[in-house]
């Protein structure tokens, strides 16, 4: 119970974990930009390479990310089906009644099911490299410029990490209230859906009145030590910019004149 | 006491809606380095006051002054950066992620430039003795671990004074006196004053000095053996007598002279071997 992982973080150590958030950040936004642009195979097999290289030169391995794509299945494997069965393009390889398999609706069906799975991977890369307090590090970090027009950048980044902090000690706390509610003869197991959804409110109420006086608490605590919001503060661990980040710009750069190149010389 | 750090004059505070002032009337000069404990019931009004030194309550009539600054709304700013203040709820008062990024925080409110911040937090976790844990996870750490950090996190805004409500209370016996000495520590070596709230009596006899506290007046003010000498009255404030007292008078009923205001440990060791010679 202590030892919850927040998000997918996978500890680590090389490259890619050096990285500037604010880097991966945008580097992310652009590879899935990439991934919308492409109109070839060869062009997804050119990202896939990156993946892998991804997946290699971290201890992360390529097995670990394809499990991000489990709690996705099912939309991949819909939108397969719907574009197999309903696309009509090119000679008709199978028909029974209005549904018809062509050769058209087979490679847009392959099209986007890589390309969605490409999507996932992608992002995985960005989720399983970076803790989750750098990742908001760098959202503040990137969304500063908002605030001067009124965005509460600093805020929302307050709010992401106050909440990382307190999961677990939630997650403890749960825990602790649920052995106690069943020691008083509470049954969290047993009957439908109805009855356990109802089983949840004497665990509920007692963990929402301790989360409100946390916050009370919490309050307190951070006024006594001179917050005040966003304004004027300062930061222990500046974010800087290194030689790798403008290596990685440069990595994908040139993914994106490779692709403009395939999509220009319509490869398949 | 003109060079009072602390100085409240008939100080009171009533919360909204309230009938009664939690703070009634007030008046104490604390001196600088000096160790204060305060006592006093549930209910009594020691976390009210406490919270008045830090400005996170204004006082509603009387005056309250920190460091020479009138504590009022305008100046809270200048007041919580001579009083810090550690909680009784190791838990609610730490708010990141990573041991070193919370003992920064208040500096980051304040607006240190980052090297000045590094510098400071890692003196402040040394001090504390949490250097190694700098880069743990607090969700890891024991209470009297999380109340260090806690401490660490006020101390690298080297405040004049800390004021501590309850902050060993929900700590068990190892944490508790981990926690205690370091305060001790902190307000020998470092000089700063400590306002140390605490229903454990064993720690009120080794203070410079006790208030006691009921129904938000100051009942009982002075070293920690005048205070208890008065038995009688110390009980009926709702506070138990230190166990060293309880035990130099069963002894006294045994027929060992021991003398009656005996508080610490140390202290009964040293009468009982007089006693034995
Ligand atoms: N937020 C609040 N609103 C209204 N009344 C309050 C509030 N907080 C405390 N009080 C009341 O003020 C009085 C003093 O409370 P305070 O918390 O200062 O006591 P305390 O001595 O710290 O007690 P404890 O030993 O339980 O911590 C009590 O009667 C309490 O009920
Ligand atoms: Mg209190």
């Amino acid at each position: 119970m202590m030892n919850v992982t927040i998000g997918q973080f996978f500890p680590g150590d090389s490259f890619l974990y050096r990285l500037d958030p604010r880097t991966k950040l945008i580097l992310t936004v652009a590879l899935i930009v990439l991934v919308f642009i492409s109109r070839s195979f060869i062009g997804f097999a050119l990202i896939f390479l990156f993946v892998l290289w991804c997946a290699f030169s971290t201890k992360i391995g390529l097995k670990y990310m394809l499990r991000g794509l489990k709690p996705l299945f099912v939309i991949i494997a819909l939108t397969f089906a719907l574009n197999l069965f309903l696309m009509r393009d090119g000679e008709t390889l199978a028909r029974w009644g209005v549904i018809q398999i062509t050769t058209g609706g087979v490679r847009t069906a392959v099209f986007m099911a890589v390309r969605l799975i490409l999507l996932v991977l992608c992002s995985q890369v960005l989720t399983l490299t970076t803790s989750p307090i750098s990742l908001t590090d760098g959202m503040e970090s990137l969304m500063r410029p908002l605030s001067k027009i009124g965005f509460p950048a600093h805020e929302i980044s307050m709010m992401m990490s106050i909440a990382l902090r307190f999961i677990p000690t939630l997650m403890e706390e749960t825990e602790k209230i649920r052995r106690a509610q069943m020691a008083r003869g509470a049954d969290f197991e047993s009957g439908n859906l109805i009855q356990r959804a109802r089983a949840m409110v004497p665990l509920l109420v007692p963990l929402f009145v301790s989360a409100f006086r946390r916050a009370d608490e919490l309050a307190m605590a951070m006024e006594a030590r001179c917050y005040h919001g966003g304004a004027g503060r300062t930061k222990m661990k500046q974010l800087r910019f290194h030689w790798r980040d403008g290596a990685a710009v440069g990595a994908i750069a040139a993914m994106y004149a490779l692709m403009i190149a395939f999509n220009a010389l319509g490869v398949a | 006491m003109s060079d009072a750090i602390l100085r409240l004059r008939d100080a009171a505070f009533q919360y909204d809606g309230a009938e009664d002032r939690a703070v009634d009337g007030v008046s104490l000069d604390v001196a600088p380095g000096e160790f204060l404990a305060i006592l006093g019931r549930n209910g009594s009004g020691k976390s009210t006051l406490a919270r008045m030194l830090n400005a996170l309550l204004i006082p509603t009539s009387g005056a309250v002054e920190v460091g020479g600054i009138a504590v009022s709304e305008e100046n809270a700013y200048a007041v919580r950066e001579i009083c810090g203040m550690v909680f009784q709820n190791p838990d609610n008062q730490i708010v990141a992620t990573v041991v070193e990024e919370d003992c920064a925080f208040g500096l980051e409110n304040r607006g240190v430039p980052p090297e000045e911040i590094r510098r400071r937090v890692d003196e402040a976790l040394t001090e504390v003795g949490m250097r190694e844990r700098a880069l743990a996870s607090p969700s890891m750490l024991s209470g009297g671990q999380k109340q260090r950090i806690a401490i660490a996190g006020v101390l690298a805004m080297r405040p004049k004074v800390i004021a501590f409500d309850e902050s060993t209370a929900m700590l068990d016996p190892v944490g508790r006196r981990d926690v205690f000495e370091l305060a001790r520590r902190i307000n020998r070596e470092e000089g700063v004053t400590v306002v140390w709230i605490t229903h454990f009596m064993e720690e009120a006899v080794r203070a410079d000095r006790v208030i006691v506290m009921d129904r938000g007046r100051i009942e009982l003010e002075g070293t920690p053996r005048e205070v208890f000498s008065n038995v009688q009255e110390v009980l009926a404030l709702g506070l138990d007598v230190p166990e060293m007292m309880k035990l130099a008078r069963d002894l006294r009923a045994a027929g060992l002279d021991v003398p009656m205001d005996t508080l610490t440990v140390e202290e009964m060791a040293e009468e009982l071997c007089k006693c034995g010679a």
